[in-house]
């Protein structure tokens, strides 16, 4: 039965299960929701100046372990798009949006649908759709990405 | 400085899981949200498989404080306000557009090259210019 499940689901629930435990280790231990968006933007805007050294540790860590995990993989591509442009607009649009939204796929998508927030699900919702109608539209449509 | 070593901690999962998931690469994303073409359910199973532990983290939560001190967030109130709505569609627009969320977009500096640096400034440049934006749309909409 497993033979018949691709391997990267698997890779991908196992993934999914570490993140949700640093989720959960950032909740029980600190009484912090893990969302990206806000760790990060709160750095930027000056909102989270008084706890920047929590944030900045944690984003140490994110940032570091895939460092120390890399020489065990086959080094991949992050099959990113090389159009300057693409990547200017939806840096920017990621980095308003989320923080129009107050969140992100961390924030609103794994730490609020698990306390079943009525926000995050709203907001997950929304953003896979207009995710899956861009991609449509500037792949299938203009084939532009 | 135990909440540090905490904060690193959790992040250092985080970052782990985005690594090991494949969720930094951007083609997995992309391939998530082109239902029209070949969709790629994998962050299904990702997204499923972090819900789990924080269903428990928040149960565990409840009538308890923090091992490091504060208190737990409180209860979101469901304020569903054209914010929210607004700012998860443009989100969504870039995330489909790049195939990069904020968490990937810290979690692939180290091998991604040149183009997630030019994501990530942009990304910083917009978390700048949300406050803005945020008070030009309550001064032209009724507040939430």
């Amino acid at each position: 039965m497993l033979n018949t499940i691709p391997a990267d689901w698997i890779w991908g629930l196992i993934g999914g299960l570490l993140i949700g435990l640093g989720g959960a280790v950032f909740l029980l231990a600190n009484g912090r929701v893990m969302g990206a968006s806000g760790i990060i933007g709160g750095l930027i805007d000056g909102t989270g100046h008084k706890n920047a050294a929590e944030r900045l540790s944690f984003l140490a860590g994110v940032l570091l372990l895939p460092i120390l995990l890399n020489p065990f993989y086959q080094p991949f591509s992050t099959n990113v798009t090389d159009s300057v442009a693409v990547l200017v607009i939806a840096g920017i649009l990621v980095g308003i949006g989320t923080r129009l939204a107050n969140g992100c796929t961390s924030g609103h998508g794994v730490c609020g649908i698990s306390r079943f927030s009525l926000r995050g699900i709203v907001s997950t919702v929304f953003y896979i759709m207009s995710g899956g109608l861009t991609v449509a539209l500037f792949r299938h449509a203009m084939g532009v990405i | 400085m135990r909440r540090l070593i905490f904060a690193f901690l959790a992040g250092g999962l985080f970052g782990a899981g985005l690594f090991i998931s494949g969720m930094t690469d951007t083609s997995k994303v992309q391939g998530w949200l082109d239902v029209f073409g070949n969709w790629d359910p994998t962050l299904a199973f990702v997204m499923g498989g972090a819900i789990v532990p924080m269903i428990a983290a928040w149960s565990l939560s409840s009538g308890r404080k923090p091992l490091n001190g504060g208190n737990f967030p409180r209860t979101t109130e469901p304020k569903l306000g054209p914010n929210l709505v607004l700012g998860s569609v443009m989100f969504g627009i870039g995330w489909g557009l790049a195939g990069l969320c904020p968490g990937p977009a810290v979690a692939s500096l180290s091998y991604g090259g040149w183009p997630h640096w030019i994501f990530l400034c942009a990304m910083l440049v917009g978390f700048r210019t949300a406050p803005l934006v945020r008070s030009q749309l309550d001064s032209a909409v009724p507040a939430e």
